[in-house]
């Protein structure tokens, strides 16, 4: 079992709402979880509780068998690699120094990056098709290009699970498709993955587990074919929508009907 | 593929650092010229002659004029300037990191008005110029100290809030420092700490390098040996953090160590403005943000850039111009000039 989460609560502060409400999840090796749910629930709250970003204020979260509050940021870098949001960084580093940032866990306070560390990031980059960037500058290239660079730095600590916080929310349509399948190209090779998105669809698409986050801080969780329920959508996103077995795909879709 | 991966690893790890070697040899020449000019010159060929000579004990055969102005004046004056010129870019360059904001300078969280206050109060009290240092440099510290301890009674360590406090503790220090000038005796006291205020390197000795040179060279060490750290750092708390890196102890070591090269150099030379700020980004226009090659880099072009200026104080008009009011007539319109170059990147 890679996560392990029991009855996990958590708000930002004491007089506000509970974000996340009693919320039990499991992941196991090599598993796909879809986290969907409306504007201002708690899904990237959940998922920086799952990074150790934010502290639960009750509830336990197992990482590896490890209760997570016990370990130390470079212990849980070590076993879980985190794919923040799209952002521009304050300085220009160049694609590879980017990357390369991803062998933190491995680096001593005062050290370095060997060698060794290089080679893993050349591999990496080279793995994923993107050796052509490395001496590109990070501001001066495309998002897509960007969210592939984060993916990088993410695997190169070779960990046993991503956590993705919407990793197409601000691609174009083809570096969508190119990013889902890289995530599924991942679980395929035994990592376990965890990602939030806006689009029923993608879930539908990387098939494995889902999880429904509500405005209330509950959550469901299942089988993405069983969850992902015409009603259950419908009532988390207020719009009228159909899921949808399309012949010609051979795949269930989400679709809404018109505007 | 293959054949560019080859070859970029190759260039990486060669690429390190060549830049640095050929600033760290310009600023060799630029030392040796500079001991060199002034009212009174001397030839390069003695100046290199009266060190070798007193490093090797060897037979005297320059004036002892020449001798008593290179070492004794002019020798301690060029390492201060270099010295100060190192520290404050340095610090300025790991503040900026750490805080991820390229227009932060290294006196933001107080060090400069804390400084000045301990000066000033010194100075007030009619005590010796040694004093005057030390009540300078434990002033920064002190300054410091509590903007780091507003956010902690706030329950909150985010940097915004570092940045908050630091503006709230420079502004009740200019407050305090413009009372103690308020009560000064304006002929002389008031003058004092004016001048003082305004930098300068005209009355630097040996010891006065001496003393702080230790903990400068402690300080230096360590940022320099946590500088890849500094590249994780400056992505901000949330995502250093999900790297791996403890980001409070982290950016605490990086503050303690700058704070103590910011003070030190204030307390060497007094108050110098703009240096921290600038330097950085010309650094970052040379060699790319990587702090690896940017740390020493900037050390060594923030040592060119107060000897330069510290020389053309020196040696322009008839009596000497204080530091700061050349650093800012240059570092303002440099600093424009580079806003300029890189303003496709500034969002």
């Amino acid at each position: 079992m890679i996560y392990d989460i029991k009855n996990l609560t958590f708000s930002y502060s004491a007089a506000d709402r509970n974000v996340l409400d009693g919320v039990n999840l499991s992941l196991g090796e090599g598993e796909i979880l879809c986290i969907l749910g409306p504007n201002g629930a708690g899904k990237t709250t959940l998922l920086n509780c799952m990074a150790g970003l934010l502290k639960a204020e009750s509830g336990d979260i197992e990482l590896c068998g490890n209760k997570l509050s016990s370990l130390k940021e470079k212990d849980i870098a070590r076993l879980v690699g985190f794919v923040p949001q799209l952002h521009t960084p304050a300085f220009d580093y160049t694609a590879f120094d980017f990357v390369l940032m991803g062998r933190a866990p491995e680096t001593g306070m005062f050290g370095r990056p060997s060698e060794e560390d290089e080679k893993m990031v050349m591999d990496v980059l080279e793995s994923m098709n993107l050796v052509h960037l490395a001496n590109k500058s990070y501001m001066n290239i495309s998002g897509g290009e960007r969210q592939q660079l984060l993916i990088a730095r993410a695997i190169v600590r070779e960990p046993k699970v991503v956590l993705f916080d919407e990793p197409v929310a601000h691609l174009d349509y083809g570096n969508q498709q190119r990013v889902l399948e890289l995530v599924k190209s991942m679980a395929g090779k035994g990592l376990s993955v965890v990602i939030t998105t806006h689009n029923p669809d993608h879930a539908l698409l990387l098939g494995g587990k889902a999880a429904i986050v509500d405005r209330q801080g509950k959550i469901i969780q299942g089988d993405s074919d069983e969850i992902l329920t015409e009603e259950a959508l419908k009532k988390i996103y207020d719009t009228d929508l159909r899921i949808m077995w399309i012949e010609e795909l051979g795949r269930k879709a989400c679709l809404v009907p018109e505007l | 593929m293959k054949q560019s991966k080859q070859n970029f690893s190759n260039n990486y790890r060669k690429k390190q650092g060549l830049v640095s070697w050929a600033l760290f040899f310009l600023l060799l020449g630029l030392i040796l010229v500079c001991l060199c000019v002034g009212k009174y010159s001397i030839t390069p060929g003695d100046c290199i002659k009266i060190i070798f000579g007193k490093l090797t004990g060897a037979e005297s055969s320059w004036t002892m004029m020449d001798e008593k102005l290179l070492l004794g004046v002019r020798l301690p004056r060029v390492i201060a300037s270099v010295l100060v010129g190192a520290a404050l870019s340095l610090s300025g360059v790991v503040y900026q990191g750490i805080f991820k904001n390229p227009l932060v300078s290294p006196d933001f969280l107080g060090v400069s008005s804390g400084a000045c206050i301990g000066a000033a109060l010194a100075i007030l009290l009619a005590m010796p110029s040694g004093l005057v240092q030390v009540f300078a440099f434990i002033g920064g510290l002190i300054a410091v100290s509590l903007t780091l301890l507003i956010p902690s009674f706030m329950r909150s360590n985010s940097n915004i809030m570092l940045v908050l406090s630091g503006i709230i503790v420079s502004g009740a220090m200019t407050s305090i420092l413009g009372f103690i000038k308020y009560i000064a005796d304006p002929e002389t006291q008031l003058a004092a700490i004016t001048y003082w205020q305004l930098g300068s390197f005209a009355y630097v000795g040996n010891h006065d390098i001496l003393v702080v040179l230790p903990l400068g060279i402690i300080a230096t060490v360590i940022l320099i040996a946590m500088a890849w750290w500094i590249n994780i750092l400056s992505l901000g708390e949330q995502e250093a953090k999900s790297l791996g890196a403890n980001v409070s102890l982290l950016r605490g070591i990086c503050i303690v160590c700058s704070t103590v090269l910011t003070a030190g150099a204030v307390c060497i030379s007094g108050t110098i403005g703009w240096v921290g700020l600038v330097v950085p980004h010309f650094g970052r226009m040379l060699i790319g943000s990587d702090n690896r090659k940017l740390l020493p880099a900037c050390c060594i072009i923030g040592g060119i850039f107060m000897l330069l200026v510290d020389t053309v104080t020196r040696i322009i008009g008839p009596a000497e111009m204080p530091v700061s009011i050349l650093t800012g007539i240059i570092g303002a319109p440099f600093f424009a000039w580079l806003l300029y170059r890189q303003k496709a990147n500034i969002r």
